[in-house]
């Protein structure tokens, strides 16, 4: 069902963001959004000393990664002696394969699915669909972009580029309801259709928000219910997570609970905090007899090599740097082409599709920093953003690039001028030259510079240089 | 090598070396101590405000309240635990003004469609609550089994105030959770809700419609 994410060319981002900029209804979508989740989330945390509370949230984070592979075999080992199957995967194909041969093995033919953007990541379900087993998506938002054949445009709200009509006619065209801009009754018909579905399913697929390595359980956030009802009715349930959600104990995960709804949503807690660790026991009368656990690694061990990039590692995926990102806000989740959006998805997903395939993602940002300030773990992503647009032009001579796909911009063009630029400020005389020269023919200066002046007068030089200026001064 | 193999050596031999663990400190999480008045309030106040509806009883009054609170939705049945003392007292009261009351004994397989379809009311017992964020605990047991709070469209929760914490931190150190998890545990907060289309707020779109809260004082 995924079939577009397979056609997108993450390279085109400019003239996605050109169409999407020019398109009122995404503008106006995302504003609205947006706008409401940044007040939400203000007055969630009013009270608080969030300082102190995002330190900790940093600290439990980097206290987690730092004993990364040690945790990663005690959660194992826990699950294991809760009953439930641990599963490794170096990468996303190797997820899929895990999760098909899981329902392979017990004749499944269809799987409903909780929010996984990690099963976004893999593209489970176009995998699944190709395979012959049906994967239907059960979070509300989930199940209208798949119904539309579309991926999330964010990453707690994924139909959030649509409006009430849209999803409206949507949903009558697809599953024959009434059209109504009735969010109650759209919703109570969702419900109805997805009952049927929860009550046949053969597999369940959520993802999972922490693991606890003390006492092996797999922690879901969540407000609908549908991600309880897909680790709970079908017999088999099968978690899929990413190797860096491993937290110690129970205790960080009170510190990052609070820290993730309020900043995601603006809500002091969600609905559901559903703990889940064990199958169903003989005598229980419900839970799904087996449970899974597939671990996915997918470019994440390669990350946790470098010291600075590791941080990337720390995100609890709350969307905060995506609601208040001034160049998401304007362009859309889908003009990124990428699983993740936002700030997130710029300094994450180089790492999985490489440099070369990401190269306009670490420039997609104005650097204003708004996503570090708000980020409830500290992940300084303005840093992160400009190591990146180092690595992608080869340009730190001092620390070698590491990312995959590193120098995919690189122009010979562009480091002769930059090595000219350098040469010239080592070199007084000929510096002095220079803006001399300039300063005296600025009126030859062209008013149009490229893609500077699309939208900007260009730049006048000074009539006077400022070694001349400082002279006549000193006189 | 397996894959299990790969990924832990590729972390064990990072190249960055050592990654220092830092101290973690929560006391930012510590909230004042309420009084058990204040925390009801807090519980209130704050599972009200998502939709969540709290009626205030006593040992011997809550049966009444329950029976009023199911009269005016024309609950035509109500699922109550077996075991559990608030099923127990339930059925030994022999109320006439109580719809038919169901149990949930036998396994889900045998009766997924009358559960998911035909039962109008569920109500559970809970391991206490949050008064920071109006959170119900609940651990599902085979008596009270997980989706008696989930299928139904009206759950009725039994708290009682003695057992009301300030907060999810210290709620989980006064019961030692870290000694050992149930199969399943959860934190309600609320009816099920969504968001989804187009940020308006709609209640029941997987789990119940509306959560009632019979605080025992």
């Amino acid at each position: 069902m995924n079939s577009q994410a397979h056609h997108v060319d993450v390279k085109e981002f400019h003239p996605r963001a050109q169409a999407a900029i020019h398109n009122p209804k995404i503008r106006q979508n995302f504003r609205r959004a947006m706008d409401g989740l940044m007040a939400k989330r203000t007055a969630a945390f009013e009270g608080w000393d969030l300082e102190t509370l995002r330190d900790l949230g940093a600290n439990i984070r980097l206290k987690a990664l730092s004993n990364l592979p040690d945790l990663l075999e005690q959660l194992e080992a826990k699950l294991t002696e809760n009953g439930i199957r641990v599963h490794w995967a170096v990468d996303g194909d190797e997820a899929c394969r895990i999760v098909r041969d899981i329902c392979v093995a017990r004749d499944a033919r269809t799987v409903i699915k909780g929010k996984s953007m990690v099963s976004e990541e893999m593209e489970l379900n176009h995998y699944l669909g190709e395979q012959g087993i049906e994967a239907l998506e059960s979070d509300l938002g989930e199940y209208i972009v798949q119904l539309a054949d579309e991926t999330p445009s964010h990453i707690i709200m994924p139909a959030i580029h649509k409006n009430t009509g849209e999803i409206s006619e949507l949903m009558h065209e697809k599953t024959g309801t009434d059209l109504s801009n009735d969010v109650e009754y759209l919703t109570a018909a969702a419900r109805q259709q997805l009952r049927e579905k929860f009550m046949n399913a053969d597999v369940g697929v959520s993802g999972v928000n922490f693991a606890v390595a003390e006492t092996g359980t797999l922690c879901l956030v969540e407000n609908e219910g549908n991600g309880r009802m897909t680790t709970t009715v079908p017999p088999c349930h099968i978690a899929v997570t990413g190797i860096e959600k491993v937290v110690p104990s129970l205790e960080d995960v009170s510190a990052l609970l609070a820290l993730l709804t309020r900043s995601a949503t603006g809500q002091h807690i969600t609905t559901y905090f559903n703990m889940i660790s064990g199958p169903r026991k003989s005598e229980e009368m419900d839970g799904p007899e087996e449970v899974h656990l597939v671990l996915v690694d997918n470019g994440r061990s390669t990350i946790y090599q470098d010291d600075e990039l590791l941080d990337t590692l720390r995100c609890i995926r709350c969307g905060a740097c995506m609601n208040h990102c001034p160049v998401y806000t304007r362009v859309g989740g889908h003009t990124y082409g990428t699983t993740y959006p936002g700030p997130i998805g710029k300094i994450l997903m180089p790492h999985l599709i490489g440099l070369d395939e990401g190269r306009h993602l670490p420039s997609a940002s104005s650097l204003c920093g708004a996503c570090g300030e708000v980020c409830p773990v500290k992940i300084p992503i303005p840093d992160l953003l400009v190591r990146l647009r180092q690595e992608s032009v080869d340009g730190d001579r001092l620390h070698p690039a590491k990312v995959r796909g590193h120098g995919a911009k690189r122009t010979t063009g562009e480091a002769l001028v930059w090595k000219g630029w350098a040469w010239m400020h080592a070199h007084p005389g000929i510096y002095r030259l220079g803006t001399g020269t300039a300063a005296r023919f600025r009126a030859l200066q062209p008013s149009k510079v490229g893609a500077w002046t699309r939208y900007r007068t260009a730049p006048r030089l000074a009539g006077k240089t400022l070694h001349q200026r400082m002279k006549e001064r000193g006189q | 090598m397996s894959s299990r193999e790969i990924i832990l050596q590729r972390l064990r031999n990072r190249s960055g070396g050592d990654l220092a663990t830092p101290e973690c400190d929560f006391s930012v999480l510590k909230r004042p101590d309420w009084s058990t008045a204040e925390r009801i309030e807090r519980f209130e106040k704050a599972i009200e405000s998502v939709h969540g509806e709290v009626h205030h009883c006593t040992d011997d009054t809550w049966q009444e309240r329950l029976a009023e609170v199911l009269a005016t939705r024309g609950a035509r049945n109500l699922l109550v635990p077996r075991e559990h003392a608030i099923g127990k007292a339930i059925r030994d009261s022999a109320r006439t003004d109580l719809p038919e009351l169901l149990a949930y004994e036998t396994p889900i397989e045998n009766w997924q469609t009358d559960l998911f379809n035909d039962v109008d009311a569920a109500i559970t017992s809970t391991r206490g609550g949050i008064a920071e964020t109006g959170s119900l605990i609940l651990w599902p047991t085979p008596d009270e089994p997980r989706l008696m709070s989930l299928v139904p469209p009206v759950h009725i929760a039994v708290l009682k105030a003695s057992e009301l914490y300030t907060t999810f931190h210290e709620a989980m150190q006064a019961q030692d959770w870290s000694a050992g998890m149930p199969t399943n545990a959860l934190l309600i907060s609320g009816p099920s809700k969504t968001a989804d289309i187009e940020q308006t707020l709609a209640y029941g779109v997987h789990g119940p419609k509306e959560l009632i809260v019979l605080v025992i004082e």
